[in-house]
């Protein structure tokens, strides 16, 4: 029990294993809940071919747990399903996830640079006029229905300030290889700076309504440990040492409230990746969300069971990963942690 | 479990001896909402909305001009003195509409946060409650808390959205999907007080005199987990109104023109290609959405505050470094200590 690279280790490890059963509950769940229902395929489907319907009835009218052992296998063998109509669901998600990883650590970039100082403003101003300016911003982000955000920014505020609202690049496909599918970092690899100009102008909405929906919980939580610093002897010294006041807040205060602020991570991993589904929707945006949206069926398309089995389940997985990641950085971070 | 902080104020004991001197409970109700602007006009606005919502049901004809469905000559009409928010290609009184639809959202959103509430309070309370490994109570809470931490696992947005899909539309389709993705937040709020609560010194005195278990969980254990609990479900009931909203955005709540939700409502105008042409539509019920969830959100995150015994002393103007220093009884492991007896005077912010 201690400090030393060998029980870091044993640390993430420890993590790593127990992550195994909670995935496998994560695709039992999710599998159940898409499959409450009895089958109806004519109403799912009502303008499938009859092979297509043919082919539904056959799949969803087995016994639940026939069904789920058939996509468990399936599953260990790597091959995630397909759609009634015979669309794979692997190469559907593989393409998206890059797309909305960019989407979801821009706007993580964002909630970092704007949420985090808000949070230092609140803990200063506790109680008076800044406190009460910044907590209506925040709480406005927080109320904002994520679609009326999309909605709001594609249709009125993307002619206003001449901002692209739809795709990731103006022309596709680019002229260079993807290697990584995420569209800025793309343009950058390939030296190409017009189109990664452009790949940024078409980030920067969507990023930035999902940064300020999301945007409360950086900033409680700042404000929230920042009170906590602030009243203690070592921020006394640095104001005695005749420091700047700001040099006291974001280089002494705020450094060592950044410990608890790294748990924003994952409590707002889930906020982040449930609000691509409309995001991506709205904007365009080719990633996991808007594959999400139309294989629940959508704005009134078919659902893809298969697909809405494996998009859910990776988003939960996201979840667990960032929450890792966080409890990790934590362990890293606070040196009165014992990594065990 | 080293590495894991617990939520914002998990130990608050003394915090909470304190608030029971400061007076009864409206009355210290009532000194939380002055302490500071913003929690007071969020509970005018949630008061209001709430005697908007029993009038409409009561006497719908004071607030609302026209009739639920009513289908008047003006159609595809601004915001005007006769349609405040417009009316639709139907000729359809968008404000009237919208108004109509505020007794079903909150109604779906109180049932949902409500029952999530009890089921998940009750989880959290045995889970925190019984707790001791080898007991066959340690054995039940180990798989409350292993179920529940895979439930939390799911952004509950999308797991929702899958269930409601599965399910078909409806009220009570819509209501059991979100519950199923809503109730693990209060199992883990619930057992992390209890825990905190349960090694404070009168519930160990309770034990010496005698008192039943029962009685100490019902009277003392679980009297004093209710606070959180409550303010937690004010904040909450704007979450699921907007997790409500969203579902029936996609296209998965109610459906529109025989039911009125103010999601639906909005998905229906925005694919009829409104947006543009007659955005009031579209923005009419996302006001009323906006505007309601603001309100319980600024009620809640207000009352929060207040029983974060962190923001209680800076605001009540107390803080000094030898009272924030006893801070890392803050970690996870539930040993927490009782919170420092600091800052009685709620009433008084600096």
């Amino acid at each position: 029990m201690g400090r030393s690279p060998t029980d870091l280790a044993i640390f993430i490890g420890k993590r790593l294993v127990q992550l195994v059963p909670v995935l496998l509950g994560i695709i039992v769940l999710t599998f159940v809940f898409t499959h409450l229902s009895v089958a109806n395929c004519s109403i799912w489907y009502p303008h499938a071919s009859a092979s297509t319907l043919a082919n539904c009835q056959a799949q969803f009218s087995k016994p639940i747990l026939v069904q789920f052992w058939t996509y468990f296998v399936n599953l260990l063998h790597g091959n995630w399903g397909a759609s009634v109509t015979g669309v794979q669901v692997y190469p559907a998600i593989a393409d998206g996830l890059p797309a909305t990883l960019e989407l979801v650590f821009a706007s993580l970039f964002l909630m970092i640079v704007i949420g985090i100082p808000l949070g230092v403003v609140a803990a200063q101003f506790a109680g008076r006029w800044g406190d009460h300016l910044v907590r209506i911003f925040y709480l406005t982000g927080w109320a904002t229905p994520t679609y009326l955000g999309a909605v709001i920014a594609a249709i009125f505020l993307a002619p206003y300030f001449g901002l692209p609202s739809h795709g990731e690049y103006t022309y596709t496909p680019p002229p260079f290889h993807q290697w990584t599918h995420m569209s800025l970092l793309d343009a950058l690899l390939a030296g190409n700076l017009p189109w990664a100009a452009d790949a940024l102008r078409h980030l920067i909405l969507p990023a930035a309504v999902l940064a300020f929906i999301n945007m409360g919980i950086a900033t409680r939580m700042t404000r929230s440990s920042m009170l906590e610093v602030i009243p203690l002897d070592f921020v006394k010294s640095a104001r005695m040492k005749g420091l700047s006041e700001f040099f006291v807040m974001y280089k002494h205060a705020l450094r060592n409230s950044l410990i608890t602020t790294t748990t924003v991570l994952g409590v707002t991993a889930g906020g982040l990746l449930a609000g691509t589904v409309v995001i991506e929707e709205v904007f365009g945006w080719p990633g996991i969300g808007a594959y999400a949206f139309t294989a629940i069926g959508g704005g009134g398309a078919a659902p893809n069971f298969d697909g809405a089995v494996a998009v859910v389940a990776v988003f939960a997985v996201g979840v667990v990963i960032a929450n890792l990641i966080a409890d990790i950085l934590y362990g890293i971070l606070d040196p009165r942690v014992e990594w065990r | 479990m080293a590495s894991t902080p617990a939520a914002p104020g998990s130990s608050r004991g003394g915090a909470r001896a304190a608030l029971r001197q400061a007076g009864s409970g409206a009355l210290t109700f009532w000194r939380v909402l002055r302490a500071n602007p913003l929690t007071m006009v969020g509970f005018i606005v949630v008061a209001m909305i709430g005697i908007t919502a029993v009038l409409v049901i009561v006497a719908p004809h004071v607030l609302t001009p026209y009739g639920p469905d009513q289908l008047t000559t003006d159609y595809n009409q601004g915001p005007s003195w006769h349609h405040p928010a417009g009316t639709d290609g139907n000729g359809i009184d968008i404000y009237s509409e919208t108004l109509y639809a505020l007794p079903l959202d909150l109604a779906i959103a109180f049932a949902i946060a409500g029952a999530a509430m009890l089921g998940g309070g009750v989880l959290g309370l045995i889970a925190g409650f019984w707790d001791r490994p080898g007991t066959i109570g340690g054995a039940v809470s180990i798989v409350i808390l292993r179920i529940t931490d895979i439930f939390l696992a799911f952004p509950s947005l999308i797991l929702a959205l899958a269930i409601a899909v599965s399910l078909g539309r409806g009220v009570w389709q819509l209501i059991v999907a979100i519950l199923i993705t809503w109730w693990p937040f209060y199992v883990r709020l619930v057992r992390g007080e209890t825990l905190a609560v349960k090694h404070l010194p009168y519930v160990m005195a309770a034990r010496a005199a005698g008192v039943t278990e029962r009685r100490i969980v019902l009277r003392h254990i679980l009297r004093n987990v209710l606070e959180p609990v409550v303010v937690y479900f004010t904040l909450d009931i704007g979450t699921v109104l907007v997790t409500l909203s969203t579902i029936g955005f996609v296209g998965l709540g109610l459906a529109y023109p025989s039911q009125a939700e103010w999601g639906s409502m909005m998905s229906y105008y925005q694919n009829a290609g409104l947006i543009t042409a007659a955005p009031w539509t579209v923005l009419g019920p996302g006001v009323a959405i906006f505007v309601t969830v603001l309100a319980f959100s600024l009620l809640g995150d207000g009352l929060r505050d207040i029983l974060d015994p962190r923001s209680r002393r800076v605001l009540a103007g107390t803080g000094t470094g030898a009272i924030a220093a006893a801070a890392p009884s803050e970690s996870a492991s539930g040993g927490a200590g009782p919170a420092p007896a600091a800052a009685a005077e709620v009433s008084s912010p600096a």
